[in-house]
């Protein structure tokens, strides 16, 4: 037993090596640095820095701009992971691949693709030209923003809805029916219900990364929509202020856990969220 | 029994992929019936189940219900009700919740749905579970539970998929007796799938044996087994010997190269019929007494008789008798007239009856996995 057990350990320490490395000591470093000054001496200081107009309306902008995407992928997603649950499983196997393909490509050129597809003389605008529509300008705008992420984080809500979606029993939709429910009842209190860890992980999966993505905003709000994301990055980056970038992150972090902690209020028993 | 019909089907017909499921039914449902739909995996009882309950449109033919056609009726208008094989209650909703399901959805009043609910409870025993999760109740207290949600609607049919089929010996006979009195007090018509004989014969007022697509035959629980059609209902339901014969004449057969008085008649001279013996209609008599011999090859002790093998003219016979006889004894038997039923030869003649391969156990085993159609 006690040999076991330690051949048990002997494997599970690359992992344990791993996550002190790279979880517990990034997490360290940061902590460090949220409250230290440039000195290396204790402060709140940069977190007081936080509280100008300025920055909080970074985050402000930050969760909305998340919020949103993060409902807009959900009323996209829904549809579309419910009809390929319905699927023969062949069928669904290549539309899940499809949903996935665009993930194969970079994140950058998908992002400078949007650039190149919403400019003011972009595709978009030059293909509406044909039929003498004036252009609209989108480029640089609050919703190119909300676009862009709503493209790359939409498969993160498609593939956890589907893989629930696609589990619940045939038998129950035909149960519903048998019992008087039509087809929009059948969704409203079976399938819906059923499909609820799956939205739920959805809305984790997409709103994360959402409410702390950059470049996004750099490439397609032309600099005019400054995210947290955004923020950090400069302060390591150009400015150079490691403990004023830290403290953000810590903040963001904190707002992460919040919402996180709201989603699982509702989550309840089946415990289907990632944090 | 009420004579009123409440379902026929008319020349039904359904294949799946290019197969065919279900070959021309007709079939009549009375009300109060309890009908039971009997057969091996893939005859095509739960297909037809299937499209009473309208989840399966018929290919062709007619679904009457009160005499309308309701082919193209979607399920959720038709007053029949299902209980699913492995109940298919809805995990994210409480036992009260599952049953008042139905009345929800017409937005009945909550009171109502209490007193309704709380008086499906008390009639399938499960009074004080109302905040149960499903999920964590027993195989026979899910399947109160879905019998309770299916009737809670008050249906004119309840239509039951192999209902017992996960719960264990004892409690399925408990079970029966308690789906036998439901139907009795609500009077409703039960159709009921099975491929177990036992389960057929002990509760149904008419039963329906299924084979290849097609109905082999309809009939009271002892029509279906003194009187069966074919050697394959013969075989099916009970144990039978099924032996050649040709019929000489009126009320005279000839088999295994012995004359024999029968109480059957109107077959053509010299007509060749499939006879069954019951095994349990068989006396075991010494040698010079019996109207056939034969050596006895095994005998196993079944508790209430012994299973005797004999091999009389190169057929093994089965025999069920409660006095011992040893193996490679010679024995002799006797045959009553009454003990013959002859059938016509269809297409299962020759393909049940001997008892040289012993698979019925393995056939049943077999069985128990569901029925995918």
């Amino acid at each position: 037993m006690n040999k076991k057990s330690l051949i048990q350990k002997a494997a599970a320490s690359p992992h344990i090596v791993w996550s002190v490395l790279f979880i517990v000591a990034p997490l360290i470093f940061v902590m460090y640095y949220a409250f230290t000054d440039k000195d290396g001496n204790f402060t709140f200081g940069n977190f007081t820095e936080l509280f100008q107009a300025s920055y909080l309306e970074i985050f402000m902008r930050s969760v909305c701009f998340a919020f949103l995407a993060t409902v807009i992928c959900l009323v996209i997603a829904y549809p579309i992971a419910y009809f390929i649950s319905r699927a023969k499983p062949k069928t669904q196997k290549i539309l899940i691949m499809l949903i996935m393909l665009p993930m194969w490509m970079n994140f950058l050129i998908r992002t400078y693709s949007w650039m190149a597809l919403m400019e003011d003389t972009g595709i978009i605008n030059s293909f509406l030209g044909i039929f003498g529509i004036e252009p609209i300008h989108m480029i640089n705008t609050a919703g190119a923003v909300i676009v862009g992420m709503v493209y790359n984080y939409l498969p993160y809500m498609i593939i956890p809805i589907h893989s629930v979606l696609s589990k619940v029993d045939g038998r129950l939709l035909e149960a519903a029916a048998d019992l008087g429910s039509n087809p929009l009842t059948v969704i409203t209190k079976v399938v819906f219900p059923l499909s609820i860890p799956g939205i739920i992980s959805g809305i984790t999966m997409v709103f994360v990364p959402s409410i702390s993505t950059f470049y996004i905003s750099q490439k397609l709000g032309g600099g005019n929509f400054d995210l947290i994301g955004d923020t950090i990055e400069r302060q390591f980056q150009t400015a150079y202020n490691y403990n004023l970038g830290a403290s953000m992150s810590f903040v963001l972090m904190l707002l992460i856990i919040i919402s996180m902690t709201i989603m699982n209020k509702y989550a309840d028993d089946d415990g289907g969220v990632i944090i | 029994m009420n004579e009123k019909k409440i379902i026929e089907l008319k020349g039904v017909s359904k294949s799946f992929d290019g197969e065919l499921i279900l070959d021309n039914i007709d079939l009549k449902i009375y009300e109060k019936e309890f009908m039971t739909l009997l057969g091996p995996s893939g005859c095509g009882k739960t297909t037809t189940l299937r499209i009473i309950a309208g989840f399966v449109t018929p290919d062709c033919g007619e679904l009457l219900f009160d005499g309308e056609k309701i082919n193209d009726v979607p399920p959720y208008k038709r007053s029949v009700n299902t209980v699913f094989q492995k109940y298919a209650l809805f995990p994210h909703l409480n036992v009260y919740e599952n049953i008042a399901f139905a009345l929800r959805l017409k937005k009945t009043p909550e009171e109502e749905i209490y007193e309704r609910v709380e008086e499906m409870l008390t009639m399938v025993n499960l009074r004080g579970f109302e905040k149960r999760d499903v999920n964590l109740l027993s195989g026979g207290q899910q399947q109160r539970v879905a019998i309770a949600r299916a009737l809670i609607n008050k249906p004119r049919v309840l239509l039951l998929d192999e209902p017992l089929g996960a719960l264990d010996l004892k409690l399925r006979k408990d079970m029966q007796n308690e789906l036998k009195n439901i139907q009795r007090k609500t009077g409703i018509t039960f159709i009921y799938v099975t491929h177990d004989q036992e389960e057929a014969l002990s509760m149904s007022d008419t039963v329906v044996v299924m084979a290849n697509g097609k109905i082999q035959q309809i009939g009271s629980p002892t029509d279906i087994y003194n009187e069966p059609e074919n050697a394959f209902v013969a075989d099916f339901i009970g144990e039978s010997n099924i032996i050649d014969g040709v019929m000489l004449d009126d009320f005279k057969v000839r088999f295994s190269g012995h004359e024999f008085v029968c109480l059957d008649k109107g077959f053509g001279k010299s007509e060749p019929v499939d006879v069954v013996v019951r095994p349990e209609d068989v006396d075991v008599v010494p040698v010079e007494k019996g109207m056939l011999s034969g050596i006895v090859d095994s005998v196993t002790f079944k508790g209430v008789h012994y299973e005797i093998i004999v091999t009389i003219n190169k057929f093994k016979w089965m025999i069920q008798s409660t006095d011992y006889v040893a193996p490679g004894q010679k024995i002799g038997i006797y045959v009553e007239p009454d003990a013959i039923h002859i059938m016509k030869k269809s297409e299962f003649s020759g393909m049940f009856g001997d008892y040289s391969s012993f698979s019925d156990e393995l056939e049943h085993l077999s069985d128990v996995t569901e029925e995918e159609e």
